[in-house]
């Protein structure tokens, strides 16, 4: 391993521009005559839009235009889309309503999008909004799913008149209903996975322009995706033909998911930059991002799990309900569906699983992918039955792990998944030995002594990330392929620049990337810059999301960088006068076998483009290689990760005390980063365990609107993290990559609330475990140490 | 979001006395915190503009207010909606209720209301104890004006 190359923690080569305040994110971008948006936002969860009067708007000074859903219509301005069909059990595709980009006739939550006000300046656009007369007729607010799918319930949209999107199943039930006939035992427990908002550090924005001179659109936004946002914004909203529209996600400060999609804020931006004739700006304050990024989570539960006498697992039987919002999301219909449903095997033996899920319309912010997107749900359905079975079992839960751990690969699970490498057991014992979970026990005299409650849980995570195989996707509803592209273009004097269709927002791509390059081709990694995030330098792409950058970006990468080595050794054969057969390429050199003929990979490159030395008829000019990926098969990571945590019973407050992961990411190409990885996502599902929660009341008012009520996880509810790798590389991309971008968030919920509950001694609580709800759940029943 | 509140305020006057300044217009005004304007409509409607700060968020709420149930000098129900624009809206009413008391007049309030938009969103911690203050505004003025005209 050299100091840059595949395996070497490299120091991130973008963090001396990010920390040095030299980013260029959205709004640092100001453009020439540039006007600003603000958006009239429904303060009504639901209700009819009588009428619009702007006239007093467009009397303040500085008001250029106020649009409203007329006006898109009028434009023929397509709504959002859904990019995934998912049918119901009966074969009916799902109930989909229209998704204006700003509202017709009804606003659906509050924080819809009613109107839209473009002024000289953002002071003036908000004083133009305080002036738009919006008429509400209000209609029965429906914020939660027990409420939309009563019986009576207003329709939210004509096209789903009982707020059901789909009711959705995968699995053999008769298998299951026949393995829980004869089950010795089976534990059953409700879950709720508590809604989350996603807070990237960066808000979303967006620029529109229009340059009358030649028909082109630009789009500046943040986008995890810019390419899938062309599409969307060219094919199905008709902004302009994909030729006149170039996006550009330039530094992007986060996404977490929540900037996959296509909104409709960056719709109306660029769409209203032509009818104004200037660029328009639009920054989302805090609260706006709470009222409509998409948001995360939002499942109701009921998980069973069928055991034979001998503590084995038959089957499962899982029923869900998801929130999906009052509208469908980019691919919000994919999240509790095959996002979800393949991953509830775990890293289990299960011979059969059925599982159904509701998608219901609420009259909520849109729910989407957030950090794991089905896969944390899943995961925590898994992870709280299996831990809860083994204490209904009285057996050790690690021993029960053990015993129903898959340890044969591939292994083809009843629910689609096929894992083709896994060592369970060994990240299992890898980290209890880390944990040091044999001394456990006085650990815990120790907190009893000062009064407090300790508590252990593991959560044993699998996921499938590198999405995924375009084929395979699309037999399951997927709108679109899901490999990536890359082209590598070597300069004549040896450097590189890669053009690649991931997004980095955060992931430290412009290193590992160069890593990869550097490493294959031998030159040094200040030689090799990495492109991404405009569709005008990068011809197209399916961008960053599900852990999908190294499995399927940099796999394109090395495809393409194959190519540039089998062009080289033409080249080469050429200039060192041997044949092509007997060049080899190694540490930057081609090199003819068994001679000391030699030229470097920059000597190469200089001759590929100056072309004296071969007949250019025969052998073209240049070096430049692109290709395009399509993975065989999902890849998966997976991992155990133990928490413990000590309880205060007269407070509820929680502190977590120590934290071990033990993580199969398949090949590391910078440990450091993938360390990162971890850790944000460790916290990230703390957050979820103990802090987060996005609350609407009874009306529809979104009560959680900013950090006054909403509670991130912060650096002193965190231990220092003890991180360990076992590694079996993936069999089915060329580096044996997995992906780790998602994995802490995954694993973290189960193992907390698995400690919470251990500490209790009961399994009444739910997320978030705030002190307010550990505090109720201490006094509703006697906990381990009044019953000791 | 859903507020309520009650409390109730003794006023040194006879009933018929208070039950007159509780349907003038002049001394509503008078009494409303922030209160720029209030216009009779019709003889239990009226117009009203007032000016409100919520914690963060300061607004113009312009809207209706009808007098409803009235029973003559016992009470009514005073019941309102106003928007205000980007800040949202509010919507709700109060029942007053008249007593006799050795001390004059006992008026009672029963209020129930509904806030929703950036209210909501950035005032919902503060809106009882806003609410409260407002009313105790309100009372102050509204004795002052009662003592005035007794």
């Amino acid at each position: 391993m050299s100091a840059t190359g595949i395996g070497a923690r490299v120091v991130r080569k973008e963090d001396h521009r990010f920390i040095t305040g030299k980013g260029r994110y959205v709004d640092d971008i100001n453009r020439p005559g540039q006007s600003h948006a603000y958006f009239v936002r429904s303060p009504h969860a639901h209700a009819t839009i009588k009428s619009v009067d702007a006239s007093e708007a467009l009397k303040k000074p500085g008001v250029l235009a106020v649009f409203t859903g007329a006006d898109i219509a009028a434009d023929k301005i397509g709504g959002l889309i859904c990019g995934w069909m998912i049918h119901s059990k009966d074969g009916s595709p799902m109930k989909a309503g229209a998704h204006p980009a700003l509202a017709q006739g009804k606003a659906r939550y509050v924080g819809d999008h009613v109107a839209v006000v473009i002024a000289e300046t953002l002071a003036q656009a908000r004083d133009g909004a305080e002036a738009v007369v919006v008429d509400y007729e209000e209609l029965p607010p429906l914020p939660d799913m027990t409420l939309a799918t009563a019986k009576g319930a207003a329709a939210i949209h004509a096209e789903a008149p009982d707020n059901i999107v789909y009711n959705w199943h995968l699995g053999d039930k008769a298998a299951t209903d026949a393995a829980f006939a004869k089950a010795k035992h089976v534990t059953k427990l409700d879950i709720v996975n508590n809604r989350l908002v996603p807070n990237a550090m960066e808000p979303r924005a967006a620029i529109g322009e229009y340059d009358d001179g030649d028909g082109v659109f630009t789009l500046y936004t943040t986008s995890q995706n810019p390419h899938v946002a062309r599409l969307v914004l060219s094919a199905f909203i008709g902004i302009a033909p994909e030729n006149k529209l170039r996006v550009i996600a330039p530094d992007v400060g986060g996404g977490f998911g929540s900037k996959i999609f296509i909104y409709a804020e960056e719709t109306i931006c660029v769409w209203a930059a032509k009818k104004v004739g200037r660029p328009v700006k639009w920054t989302a304050d805090r609260t706006e991002e709470f009222l409509a990024v998409a948001h995360g989570r939002d499942h109701l539960t009921h998980a069973e799990l069928a055991l034979d006498g001998d503590n084995r697992i038959l089957g499962m039987r899982v029923s869900t309900k998801a929130n999906l919002g009052a509208y469908l999301s980019t691919f919000a219909s994919s999240v509790p569906t095959y996002l979800y449903a393949p991953l509830l095997s775990g890293q289990y033996n299960i011979p059969s699983i059925y599982c159904e899920v509701d998608g219901v319309y609420t009259t909520t912010a849109p729910v989407d992918a957030y950090r794991g997107a089905g896969r944390p749900e899943a995961t925590y359905v898994v992870e709280r039955l299996i831990e809860v079975a083994a204490r209904e079992r009285r057996m050790d839960p690690t021993a029960f792990r053990e015993m129903n751990f898959v340890r044969q690969f591939p292994h083809q699970t009843p629910v689609i998944m096929m894992y083709d490498a896994g060592n369970y057991p060994l990240a299992l014992k890898t980290a209890m030995d880390m944990h040091d979970v044999k001394t456990f026990a006085q650990r815990r005299s120790e907190s009893e002594r000062r009064g407090k409650l300790r508590g252990l849980g593991y959560s044993a995570y699998i996921e499938a990330c590198g999405i995924a195989p375009s084929a395979a996707v699309g037999s399951l509803g997927a709108g679109v392929g899901l490999w990536e592209s890359a082209e590598v273009r070597v300069n004549p004097i040896g450097t590189v620049e890669v053009l690649t269709g991931s997004h980095a927002h955060g992931q430290g791509h412009e290193t590992t990337f160069a890593q990869v390059v550097a490493d294959r081709l031998g030159i040094p990694i200040e030689n090799v810059s990495i492109v991404h995030g405009d569709t005008d330098k990068v011809q197209m792409g399916m961008g960053t999301y599900g852990s999908r950058s190294g499995a399927v970006g940099i796999s394109a990468i090395v495809k393409a960088l194959d190519k540039v080595v089998a062009k080289g050794k033409k080249v080469a054969s050429h200039v060192l006068e041997a044949s092509e057969g007997d060049i080899e390429f190694k540490d930057g050199q081609f090199q003819v076998k068994g001679t000391d003929k030699k030229a470097g990979f920059g000597d190469i490159a200089l001759q590929a483009y100056i072309a004296h030395k071969f007949n250019g008829q025969e052998l073209e000019p240049g070096l430049k290689e692109g290709a395009f990926y399509d993975p065989t098969n999902f890849t998966f990571p997976a991992g155990v990760h133990i928490c413990e945590l000590e309880i205060d019973p007269s407070t509820g407050a929680t502190e977590i005390k120590k934290w071990t992961a033990v993580d199969d990411f398949g090949n590391v190409i910078n440990p450091m980063i993938v360390e990162g990885q971890v850790h944000g996502g460790i916290a990230q599902g703390v957050g979820q365990a103990l802090a987060e929660q996005a609350v609407y009341d009874k009306s529809g008012q979104l009560l959680t609107a900013s950090y006054m009520d909403y509670c991130m996880p912060r650096a002193d509810d965190l231990p220092s993290f003890e991180i360990g790798m076992i590694t079996t590389p993936a069999p089915s991309n060329p580096l044996g990559l997995k992906g780790c971008g998602e994995a802490g968030a995954i694993a973290a919920p189960p193992a907390v609330i698995n400690a919470i509950t251990d500490a209790l001694g009961h399994e009444d609580i739910a997320m978030p475990a705030t002190p307010q709800a550990v505090w109720r759940a201490c006094q509703k029943r006697p906990s381990r140490l009044a019953a000791e | 979001m859903a507020m309520t509140m009650s409390g109730e305020v003794v006023l040194p006057a006879d009933k018929a006395t208070v039950w007159a300044k509780l349907n003038d217009p002049e001394t509503l005004k008078n009494s409303i915190p922030g209160c720029q304007s209030l216009e009779k409509t019709s003889d239990t409607s009226f117009a009203a503009v007032a000016k409100i700060k919520i914690g963060p968020v300061s607004a113009t709420f312009r809207g209706k207010v009808n007098l409803e149930d009235l029973d003559p000098p016992n009470g009514y129900r005073i019941a309102g909606e106003g928007e205000g624009g980007v800040a949202g809206f509010a919507k709700g009413g109060a029942v007053v209720k008249l007593s006799d008391d050795p001390a004059g007049t006992k008026l009672a309030y029963d209020v129930e209301a509904q806030i929703g938009g950036k209210l909501a969103q950035l005032g919902a911690r503060l809106i009882n104890g806003v609410a409260k203050k407002l009313a105790d505004e309100f009372f102050a003025k509204f004795a002052e004006a009662v003592k005035a005209g007794a």
